[in-house]
Parts: C-alpha cells; sequence; structure tokens
C-alpha cells in the first residue's frame, strides 16, 4: 500500500489495535472517532498522528455554545459593527470580517492536514448531525461574500467524546471507532517513562500499587487519571519522597484526587488498611 | 462464509449496517487486515461496532463463529470468492443515508492486482504474512517499534483474544453509576428563544443600522434556554430496597443536573395515591392534587418504581398498604390522573422485564410506557420524553 503508516511516536506509545484503527480512518479518509476515560490519550493521540505522519495539527475544541458551521466559517459581526461606528476602515467590504475556522482551514490548506475535533459531546445534541453534513462537504460557500471554495483535500479527522449516546446512528455509521480502554499496569508503567524517563523502579512500582489501588476505591467518585499520575510522581520526585513512603502515608495526595471528599475517602481505607 | 458472518453478528443483535460491511469490504481489499484473523477480529470491530457497550457482544460473537474454523479460514479466498458473485443482503432504512456504494467490479480488480503483487513479493523472498492460501492465521505477527501490545494479540489467535471478553465491564446494562445518569438526563432538552429579550443578537442589530443610515439601535433576543421541565417520582416501598442505591443514584443525577428548567421530586409508597412526600425520613408532603394543579402537559414525568404489589393496592380504594391511611380512590385512578395531566411520561423499572407480565406491572404498563432500569432502557425513556421516539398514549380510559 502506499499510504504513509502511522506507528506512534516515542512519546506516545499506542496499542496494535489503535495503530490499526488510525491507519484504516487514514487510508478510507473517514472521520476517526475515539472514545474512553479521561486521560487515555485521546486528546494526544491526534498530535502524536500529525507527528508520525509529518502533517499539520489543526485544532477545534468544541463547547456547548459550538455550531458545526462555525468549524467551517465565522463573520465577525462584533468587529464590523464596531469598525462601522468608531474605525476609519471601509466596511462596505465584508471579506475581512470573514474568519476560516478550523474546519474550512483544513479543507483550504495547501496539505492534508490532521484536524482534531475535540470533546464533541460538549456541544448542543444537534451538533454531531450538523458536523456530519459539513465533514461531508467537498465545497463551501461563504454566503456574506458569495465566495465559494473547493476543497483541496480531506483532512484526517480525528473526534474525541466522552459519551457513548450523545452521537447519533448516521454519524456512527461513517466513523472508524476505537475505544482506549485504561491502561494496564504495564503500559501505563511505559506511558510513565515517556514523561518521566529516569524514575527510580521501585518508586514506580509503589506508585503504581497505590495509583490502582485508588482507582478501585468503590467510594472515590472522580478517579485519578494518566495525567493525575504523571503529575503525581513529579511531585514525589519534586518533594524527594521514597518509596517506602508512599506506602506508610499517601503524600500529596491532593495532586492526585482533586476532591476534597475524595481525600477524605482515601485517607480513611488507608487507616483501614493499615489496621488490618 | 463470509456474508455468513454479516448476518451472525446481526443475529446476535448487533445493528451493522450494509454501509459498514461494505467500507470493512473496502478495507479488507486494501490489506488492511494483511490476512490475519486476529488483524481482522480489530478491524472489522473498528468498522461495524460503534459503542463499546456492544463490543462484549461482538466479542462473543466473533469468538462463536470463529471456534474451530480461526486454523482453517482463509479470508483472502474468501474475500475474492465473494468478490466474484457479490450477493449482497438488501439495504435497511438505515443504508439509505446517502453514502455512496463501493463499486464492487473495481474492489475486486484492486484485490486481484494486490493479490499478484503480494505474491510476487513473497516469491522474491520478501517475508509477508499469509500468502493467498499457506496464511497463518490467528498469529501476532511482529511489532515494530512504538507500537506496544496492550490487552489484545501477543502471539494469542483471534479466537482467544475475542474469547478473553475484556469489555464485558463495558456493557450498558449493568447498574448504572451517577454520571452515565446525568448523561442520559442531560439528552433531555429542548432548546428555545423564549422569554424576556436578554442577549444581543448582532445579525439583527447590524442590519437596522444598515437600514438607518448606520445609526446602531442595539436589538435585543432572548437567550437560547432549555425548556424541559421535569418531574421525578420515586417508590420508597419496601419491595424496593435492594434497588435504593440505584434511585439515589438517579436521584442525585437528576438533582445536580442544572439544566432544567423547573425539576421537581416527589416519593410514593408503591403506588401514587393522594399524597406524595418530599422528605421520606419524617414523611413530610402534601396533596397529590397540589402537584398535578402545579404541573401540566409542557412537563416531563419519570417515574421510578418495580410496580410490584398487591393488585388491591393498585385497583381497589382503600387498597393502600398503610392501614392508618385510606385512599378514597384507586391508586391505578391517580396514575391514570398523572398521565392525563403529564402526557409525556414514562415509568422505569429496576426489575427485569421478563417478570413484567405480573399482574400489577402489566396494569401499569397500560397507563405508562416501561423501560427497564438500565442505560439502555434510561436512554430510551429520554427518546421517548424529547419526541424522538414514539410515545403510546395513555391505553385504557380509568376513572379520571
Ligand atoms: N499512550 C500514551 N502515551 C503517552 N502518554 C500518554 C498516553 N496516554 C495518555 N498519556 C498522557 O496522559 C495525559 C492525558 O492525555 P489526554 O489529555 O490526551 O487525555 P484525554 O483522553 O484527552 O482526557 P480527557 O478525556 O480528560 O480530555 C497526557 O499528559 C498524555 O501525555
Ligand atoms: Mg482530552
Amino acid at each position: 500500500m502506499s499510504f504513509s503508516r502511522f506507528e506512534g511516536t516515542d512519546r506516545y506509545l499506542v496499542s496494535a489495535e489503535l495503530r490499526d484503527a488510525v491507519n484504516v480512518a487514514v487510508a478510507l479518509e473517514r472521520p476517526l472517532l475515539i472514545r474512553g476515560e479521561p486521560g487515555t490519550g485521546k486528546t494526544v493521540l491526534a498530535e502524536a498522528i500529525a507527528e508520525s505522519l509529518v502533517l499539520d495539527l489543526l485544532c477545534w475544541n468544541i463547547r456547548s455554545t459550538s455550531k458545526a458551521q462555525e468549524g467551517l466559517y465565522l463573520y465577525d459581526t462584533v468587529q464590523r459593527l464596531n469598525d462601522a461606528r468608531f474605525g476609519d476602515r471601509d466596511i462596505r467590504d465584508v471579506r475581512p470580517y470573514i474568519k476560516y475556522g478550523p474546519l474550512g482551514r483544513a479543507l483550504l490548506a495547501e496539505q492534508r492536514v490532521v484536524l482534531l475535533i475535540d470533546e464533541v459531546d460538549k456541544a448542543d445534541i444537534e451538533f454531531p448531525n450538523d458536523l456530519l453534513h459539513e465533514l461531508d462537504r467537498t465545497s463551501f460557500t461563504v454566503h456574506e461574500t458569495g465566495e465559494t471554495h473547493v476543497a483541496r483535500q480531506r483532512p484526517v479527522v480525528v473526534i474525541t467524546s466522552n459519551n457513548e449516546k450523545e452521537l447519533p446512528d448516521a454519524f456512527l455509521r461513517r466513523c472508524v471507532f476505537h475505544y482506549i480502554a485504561f491502561p494496564e499496569r504495564d503500559l501505563m508503567a511505559e506511558i510513565v517513562r515517556v514523561h518521566h524517563p529516569d524514575v527510580e523502579g521501585e518508586l514506580l512500582r509503589q506508585v503504581l500499587r497505590r495509583f490502582y489501588w485508588l482507582r478501585d476505591l468503590d467510594a472515590v467518585r472522580k478517579r485519578p487519571s494518566t495525567s493525575e499520575l504523571i503529575d503525581w510522581i513529579a511531585a514525589l520526585r519534586r518533594g524527594g519522597v521514597t518509596a517506602a513512603r508512599i506506602e506508610q502515608e499517601l503524600p500529596f495526595l491532593g495532586v492526585l484526587l482533586k476532591r476534597e471528599s475524595d481525600v477524605g475517602v482515601a485517607r480513611r481505607a488507608h487507616r483501614q488498611q493499615a489496621v488490618n | 462464509m463470509f456474508t455468513d458472518f454479516f448476518y451472525f453478528l446481526r443475529a446476535r443483535g448487533l445493528t451493522v449496517s450494509l454501509t459498514e460491511w461494505l467500507t470493512l469490504v473496502e478495507a479488507l481489499v486494501q490489506g488492511h487486515a494483511r490476512s490475519d484473523l486476529a488483524a481482522f477480529y480489530s478491524l472489522a470491530r473498528s468498522l461495524l461496532v460503534k459503542r463499546e457497550a456492544d463490543f462484549d457482544l461482538y466479542d462473543r460473537a466473533f469468538a462463536a463463529f470463529f471456534d474451530g474454523v480461526d486454523e482453517h479460514f482463509e479470508l483472502d479466498a474468501e474475500l475474492l470468492a465473494w468478490l466474484a458473485d457479490p450477493v449482497l443482503p438488501p439495504p435497511s432504512a438505515a443504508d439509505l443515508d446517502g453514502l455512496a456504494a463501493p463499486d464492487l467490479e473495481e474492489l475486486r480488480r484492486l484485490f486481484e492486482e494486490r493479490l499478484r503483487e503480494q505474491k510476487e513479493r513473497h516469491d522474491g523472498g520478501e517475508k509477508w504474512i499469509g500468502t493467498g492460501g499457506a496464511s497463518p492465521f490467528g498469529r501476532g505477527g511482529a511489532h515494530p517499534a512504538g507500537v506496544r501490545v496492550g490487552g489484545a494479540g501477543g502471539g494469542r489467535s483471534a479466537v482467544q483474544i475475542a474469547g478473553a471478553r475484556r469489555f464485558r465491564n463495558l456493557r450498558a446494562d449493568r447498574v448504572l453509576d451517577t454520571r452515565q445518569i446525568g448523561l442520559a438526563l442531560r439528552r433531555l432538552r429542548r432548546l428555545e428563544r423564549r422569554g424576556a429579550p436578554e442577549v444581543l443578537d448582532l445579525e439583527a442589530t447590524i442590519d437596522t443600522a444598515a437600514r438607518n443610515a448606520g445609526e446602531i439601535d442595539l436589538v435585543f433576543a432572548p437567550e437560547r434556554r432549555n425548556h424541559v421541565k421535569l418531574l421525578l417520582l420515586i417508590d420508597v416501598g419496601g419491595s424496593m430496597d435492594p434497588h435504593a442505591r440505584l434511585c439515589e443514584r438517579l436521584f442525585s443525577a437528576a438533582d445536580k443536573a442544572r439544566h432544567f428548567k423547573r425539576f421537581e421530586y416527589r416519593f410514593f409508597h408503591n403506588c401514587v395515591y393522594e399524597r406524595l412526600y418530599t422528605d421520606i425520613a419524617q414523611w413530610r408532603g402534601a396533596p397529590t392534587t397540589e402537584l398535578l394543579r402545579e404541573i401540566d402537559s409542557t412537563w416531563s414525568a419519570i417515574l421510578v418504581g418495580d410496580a410490584w404489589m398487591s393488585p388491591y393496592e393498585l385497583t381497589s380504594p382503600g387498597g393502600a398498604i398503610d392501614y392508618a391511611h385510606r385512599n378514597e380512590e384507586s391508586g391505578l385512578a391517580w396514575l391514570s390522573r398523572l398521565r392525563q395531566r403529564c402526557p409525556q411520561s414514562v415509568w422505569l423499572n429496576p426489575e427485569p422485564a421478563r417478570i413484567w407480565h405480573a399482574t400489577t406491572i402489566d396494569l401499569v404498563r397500560r397507563v405508562f410506557p416501561m423501560f427497564p432500569l438500565t442505560l439502555d432502557g434510561l436512554g430510551e425513556a429520554v427518546d421517548v420524553l424529547r419526541g424522538s421516539r414514539p410515545n403510546r398514549p395513555l391505553r385504557t380510559a380509568f376513572p379520571a
């Protein structure tokens, strides 16, 4: 086959299944939909794809007010209104007020780019259906100027989502889907080493033991994820904490658990464990 | 054999569309399965199964289908034979979504060409996994640097990988957690511009400014808001005790969902009668008629209960389970009144659907559309409430 292949990078580790899903999405020019718990590397995957395939990356972070059409372009009415009133610019020309969105820029780019549509579930319920329509485009018209742009190529589209039920079937049918399972201990150890290459083996072992113990506590409401683990190790090392101390006390717990109540839960469970 | 797999998945409850199947064919022709059943396993999953809750179903189907044949299943030969005489399953309504079907004749040509190249390369001495006919199916293959084997592969056969059922915990029929409930409830919204004009309508402002020779006159419009008003009624009767935690989660998720225009909740004991409770520790409450006055057809109601009681508790005046309390009207009459007042209502039952033929459950089902209190059930119930799934009107006319 003549397409270049995604193989992960030395900063981003992929499973064979994820690697294959990326490659089939790239080859078939279908959006790649990525789901998984927080911190499983959904967002950084797009960076890794861009790096590995040597393509530019465009990010579109979805918010609750995002509209699919804005991905193509925005008409900056506020600026124009302001200029009309106070500016000395010629406001008769609409073009300077057209701001291309990430999707618009991706379609118009000279070379194929990676387009990350991050956290699609944040948007309004109608968003995915509209997005589907916009993603299928091979051209678009800026109504304010009457100009029609023909897309130069299809971007590599990576869509991330935290919520299963939000996406309509028609949308799902078109995607290549991958679910990133939360990393098991071995893979996690490797991910940690990407971020802390010289972490001491015994410390890492204790840290992971504690980390998975915390994640398994039923009463913990917001389970710590990869990012918190990486931050925790950074804090522990800065504080010169030894492997033995991690076992006895739970230092810098606030870095790992973001909710006050979860910290309490963990402390109680830890005391109980010490008693038994 | 090749299309048998498609039918098999469907028969096992996976809603694979023809569009998705043809996408898989395209991917196979491009060589993405590398003539390797383990690669085929994950390729087919990524193109045919779009919800991780269905992964376990897929795993079980895959393991059952390929059990015993995994060492002999020659993917390339199967695909080639099918492309030579492609019999397509009839498309379902879901397939008519505008995606162009690939040209199968063209795919066959490409595939034959690829097999030829593959063979030549093999004869040239280069190692290629699975050359026409002699494929070492089910072998993980070598993993290049940068790729880690997490969970799958690792030299195991495809059937072993599927049989490991790595995703059984992701099944949607397992118990709900608060977050999942919250997410399901979040879909319950109806965004409308209504009420006082509060946000600047720029388009209109500019329009008027243009028409008034540049004189700016700010135009305001009402903000887009969620107009859903939700009433949650929860059974706290004794038979609901095993489900208390689940109900608690549902309650706290609904209570925390700040996006409803209004949210009201009440508790009841086995059935709704003339009084509903806001505080079950003290049994503080108010007459049901008061609540009925407060709500109207713009409200959505979710009732949660096992609907499991003695028939007279439901059908006879004075049938309420508490001695102290003599209800003048039957529980069924109160339920029907509620449904009439608030047609957009559903009943969630924590008991499994297979016992729903029980007398009282069946009676309640005539008044309210009933769904199991699972992730799927809640999702379907929300679909009814938001109008994307037909809602059955009240079936039997009970005394109002
Ligand atoms: N496979 C991996 N290889 C290397 N680093 C990883 C991997 N997975 C996660 N990480 C690290 O974990 C952190 C969290 O990743 P990321 O922000 O992409 O998660 P996410 O899935 O997008 O989470 P959220 O759902 O919260 O947005 C990052 O610092 C990232 O570098
Ligand atoms: Mg992210």
